[in-house]
């Protein structure tokens, strides 16, 4: 660092791509908050907890889970172990993301607080060029995190307007919203082996033993028939 | 603004849980490298959890609700994310007012 214009100049271009990578992930994200916020009311919630738990766990998939198997009072343990089930894939994402960010590992501590599927995956795209700054990071980071609480947070407060959520169908919107992002994930022989056990599973343990067991029983269930429709690994 | 103790708690669990699985990555990074049957298995954990989370209301509540649940699976390898979200919700709406 030899001159200081450079290295703003380089810090500038740095925030600039993060906010121009991000842009279109937080615009799909805002009615997905929305959503999050008015069925959470509709659940129980209160607007000041919908804000908190967007803002504090700030990851869609586990707070999506969690509210559609909400019930009073929180089953705490079978909320944190679903929540552990869900974000695992985090550990994949970050194993393979810390080699290419220019960061110290109490930077990283810090950033990772806002690894979402979003940020890592546009991050490993860039690290193909190049190595993966903390402004870049700062700049998706910001804008994701108070997106997502903010979209949640209205969504709360609109939902509390909103009335009963069965007549409007918006208790099944979480239903085929979890639809779409299974999709998402492909026709494959063992994803549809996965989807059929998981779903059988759950769905007796919830008839026959009760809610919320149905959704680690049934998950687990689901993750074993991968293991087995898979082909076997090549030992090496 | 009422904040309930056990939902607190609650949050407080989740956003532990899932701070511990965001910065695991940053002690395993040159150790994991997954293969075979056991990448299969971790891979399978997103749909697996998503499937176990509404199985329940997709298959055990009614015609209506299974149905809809068909429709928005066909929907859903065809539209964007809040399209499939909204043929689902327009659907069940539908369903049950003719079932």
């Amino acid at each position: 660092m030899d001159r200081a214009n450079p290295f703003v100049s380089t810090y500038r271009r740095e925030i600039r791509d993060g906010l121009r990578d991000i842009a279109p992930v937080a615009v799909a994200a805002i009615p997905i908050g929305l959503l999050f916020g008015a069925v959470a009311v509709a659940k129980g919630m209160s607007p000041l907890e919908v804000t908190l738990m967007s803002a504090l766990v700030f990851a869609g998939g586990a707070q999506f889970a969690a509210i559609e198997t909400w019930v009073h009072p929180a089953p705490i343990a079978a909320l944190a172990f679903a929540t552990l089930l869900i974000n695992a894939r985090h550990v994949l994402m970050g194993a393979s993301l810390t080699p290419k960010v220019r960061l110290s590992r109490a930077q990283t501590l810090l950033a990772y607080f806002f690894l979402t599927d979003e940020a890592w995956a546009l991050s490993e795209r860039r690290a193909l060029e190049r190595p993966v700054t903390g402004a870049y990071w700062a700049a998706m980071a910001a804008v994701l995190w108070a997106n997502w609480t903010l979209a949640g947070t209205f969504g709360a407060i609109l939902g509390s307007f909103l009335g009963d959520p069965e007549r409007i169908g918006a208790d099944f919107a979480f239903t085929a919203l979890f639809i779409g992002l299974v999709a998402g994930f492909g026709r494959s022989r063992v994803t549809l082996v996965t989807v059929a056990v998981s779903a059988a599973v759950a769905a007796l343990v919830h008839r026959f033993i009760g809610a919320p067991w149905h959704v680690a029983s049934g998950a687990l269930a689901g993750i074993a028939a991968a293991y087995c429709a898979a082909p076997k690994e090549v030992r090496s | 603004m009422s904040l309930d103790t056990t939902t607190l708690l609650a949050i407080l669990a989740m956003a532990v849980v899932t701070y511990l699985t965001r910065i695991a990555g940053l002690f395993v990074a040159d150790r994991l490298v997954l293969t075979g049957r056991a990448k299969a298995a971790f891979d399978a954990i997103p749909p697996a959890v998503l499937v176990a989370v509404i199985a329940p209301t997709a298959l055990t509540t009614g015609w209506a609700e299974a149905l809809a649940a068909a429709i928005t699976a066909v929907a859903a390898f065809r539209l964007p994310l809040l399209g499939t979200v909204a043929v689902g919700v327009a659907s069940v709406v539908l369903l049950r007012g003719i079932l």
